[in-house]
């Protein structure tokens, strides 16, 4: 009995016991990511039939039928709204992470170098946000950027314009609304990756004929490259994808791909056609990313960069 | 005790002032003194230590050299230009910091590069200059290299190259091997300083480690609260320190505790309760006053027998210089024993033997009953 423990004992501590640990997280993903992903391609490869889509695999006297259409990724190619829409998608979703990342990056500096008994108290600060409900802080949007909305009342009220100008439903809405929901995310990995930085290093540059101001380019921007990928990943992504945002704030020039999806699944109920977006969506952004961190992995192979 | 095998002597400048100039400087961090008015000269082409225990004020005198610490008061002159307002990067001064702080995104080379692009060099220049710092520190199969793909004695060659490539009137070394083992640190020690001379650059080093400091630096700055207590060769720090700090803190030392009895030019006598030391030199002082004999473990003779008069070095110190103890302790450290004994009076005495002989004829051991001796000339007088 004793050696039997000892041998598990020794199986958890060892190399089992990293796969053990590993493979927790790895079976939910299959679960809940790759086995729905699956369902949602072989979804987007059928035919509707009326209102509902025919399975792919049919038990027919005693025959299997496979049928696969490929008819709506080759629709999605010759409707040029998709890829309009995808294009567009992108760009606001860039957008969105550039402007998070200038609004971020010096704040997490400065939260990086404030003293380390402050550094609680604003970590505390880019979170509140999160204890309300985030449905509720993005219509809060809407009520300030309307017509008649509080920013339009109080210039008018102050002479700076004559009539109230048009913020709501537009990209500036759209891309105001994201930023502000992502903003942390960004915050948040910058911050963890700055303030562990060895400020040994800027002094070093400075020693060797740097100005502060090339010292931040030269050494704090590339040694926090990880962070700000980290951030950009996590900002871009949902951003890609987002619907609620694009729902509230956005409007007819604002063309998202999750409002696309909507349609088809809701609107439309063409199933197929709405999976066949979404696994599109998906590779369009698995694919460039799945290579970028190869090439980064490759790139910094070893290293603590 | 390792001494520096080629002491280079200290030259002035070509104008006669010296080439760094340290002023009353004073630092304070809120009340408390850092560095209490230092004043220092430093000649060009000096290897110059600061020594002291952590927390002693040099490392905060070695940033206000480098820049990153203003001082509270006094004057830094370089070249007899005063670099007190200037920044890091306006100053004609690179340091090798402790551990080395290498840029861990760059390569060897561009770590290396990094001080020349700030200096706007062309490009063939630099790549010329690099190529001369990498053959001074052989690591020249290392170039395209990350730090961390490194040993610690590589990284810290690239860190030498890294701060001498500007060519800088003044190099600044903070702990120049405190992150490297024994046995690397003392080949290190006399590679560092065939290559600091080799470039001719005037160097201060900070250390703690008295055995780094008097192995490579043509000179040293005993530091202790803030304060410079003693400056001179490394064998003049230990064969003459001028106070009882000194002596203890560089290398180790018996003190013993007495009273000035005779006061004559060429001798004094002073009264301690273990014995009466004859000292054949003269000291400032005043019969009646306090005063301590130090004398070094390795100056002390140890044996059963009491010394014949002949083997003393003026029939003078005969009755003098002598006490009876017992061996409480010792200690074989291959060349050399260190023996502890405990004098009648109660005080224990460090000796150390260099075992020349291999089979050595005294063969002492615990308990024994010995005679420890000394000569006059060997000792020094600490009133301070």
């Amino acid at each position: 009995m004793a050696t039997a423990t000892h041998s598990l004992h020794d199986k958890l501590t060892g190399a089992w016991g990293r796969t053990l640990v590993i493979s927790v997280p790895m079976v939910f993903l299959l679960i809940v990511f790759l086995l729905p992903f699956l369902v949602v391609f072989k979804i987007s490869l059928s035919e509707m039939d009326v209102v509902f889509f025919k399975d792919v695999l049919v038990w027919k006297d005693d025959v299997i039928a496979i049928t696969l259409r490929f008819g709506n990724y080759i629709g999605l190619t010759q409707d040029s709204l998709y890829l309009e829409t995808y294009l567009s998608s992108i760009k606001f979703a860039g957008l969105t992470t550039a402007i998070c990342l200038l609004i971020a990056y010096p704040f997490a500096y400065f939260m990086a170098r404030s003293p380390a008994d402050m550094r609680p108290a604003l970590l505390m600060l880019v979170m509140l946000p999160f204890w309300t409900s985030f449905l509720l802080r993005v219509y809060a949007w809407k009520m300030l950027l309307t017509d008649s909305g509080v920013f339009n009342n109080i210039a008018m009220a102050l002479g700076l314009i004559s009539e109230p100008i048009k913020m709501m439903n537009t990209p500036f809405s759209l891309v105001l609304g994201m930023v502000y929901t992502y903003v942390p995310f960004m915050i948040l990995p910058l911050y963890a990756n700055l303030v562990k930085m060895d400020l040994r290093l800027l002094e070093a540059a400075l020693d060797l004929g740097a100005t502060p101001w090339q010292a931040f380019w030269r050494v704090t921007v590339p040694l926090s490259k990880s962070g700000i990928i980290a951030g950009s990943m996590l900002v871009f992504i949902p951003c890609v994808g987002e619907f609620v945002i694009p729902e509230l704030l956005g409007g007819p020039q604002t063309l998202m791909i999750g409002r696309v999806l909507w349609d088809e699944f809701f609107s439309n109920n063409d199933w197929p056609m709405a999976a066949t977006v979404a696994v599109v969506m998906v590779l369009l952004i698995i694919v460039p990313l799945a290579l970028f961190n190869k090439y980064q992995a490759e790139s910094t192979a070893g290293g603590r960069a | 005790m390792a001494t520096n095998p080629n002491p280079k002597p200290a030259t002035a400048s070509a104008n006669g002032k010296p080439f760094l100039q340290i002023k009353r400087i004073v630092k304070k961090f809120d009340d408390v003194f850092a560095v209490d008015e230092v004043t220092l000269d430093i000649q060009q082409g000096e290897i110059f230590a600061l020594l002291g225990s952590s927390g002693c004020g040099k490392s905060t005198l070695l940033r206000m050299l480098a820049g990153f610490e203003a001082p509270t008061s006094g004057q830094i002159l370089l070249a007899g230009q005063d670099i007190v307002g200037l920044a890091p990067y306006q100053r004609p001064i690179n340091m090798m910091f402790q551990s080395y702080a290498l840029f861990p995104h760059l390569t060897v080379w561009d770590n290396i590069a990094f001080g020349l692009h700030r200096d706007g060099m062309p490009k063939d220049e630099i790549a010329t200059r690099v190529g001369q710092m990498l053959d001074l520190v052989q690591l020249k199969a290392y170039a395209k290299r990350k730090p961390h793909q490194l040993s610690g004695g590589q990284q810290q060659r690239v860190a030498l190259a890294r701060s001498l490539a500007k060519r800088p009137k003044l190099l600044l070394l903070d702990e120049p091997l405190g992150a490297l083992d024994a046995k690397l640190r003392e080949r290190t020690q006399l590679e560092l300083v065939g290559i600091i001379e080799q470039v001719g650059v005037t160097c201060v080093m900070v250390t703690h480690d008295q055995e780094e400091a008097m192995t490579m630096a043509t000179r040293i700055g005993v530091m202790s609260e803030g304060k410079i207590l003693q400056i001179g060769k490394p064998d003049e720090i230990y064969e003459t320190p001028n106070c009882r700090f000194v002596a203890d803190f560089i290398g180790s030392v018996n003190l013993f505790k007495g009273v000035v009895e005779v006061d004559e030019a060429d001798h004094v006598v002073i009264a301690s309760p273990e014995c009466r030391h004859y000292v054949s030199h003269g000291i400032t002082g005043t019969e009646g006053m306090e005063a301590h004999v130090a004398v070094r473990p390795e100056k002390i003779a140890i044996q059963t027998e009491p010394p014949a008069d002949a083997e003393r070095d003026s029939l003078a110190e005969v009755g003098f210089n002598m006490a009876q103890g017992e061996i409480k302790d010792l200690a074989y450290l291959g060349s050399l024993t260190t023996y502890h004994v405990r004098l009648d009076s109660g005080m224990v005495v460090k000796v150390t033997h260099t075992n020349a002989a291999r089979r050595d004829s005294t063969n002492l051991t615990w308990g024994d009953r010995v005679y420890v001796w000394w000569c006059g000339s060997d000792v020094v007088v600490l009133t301070q």
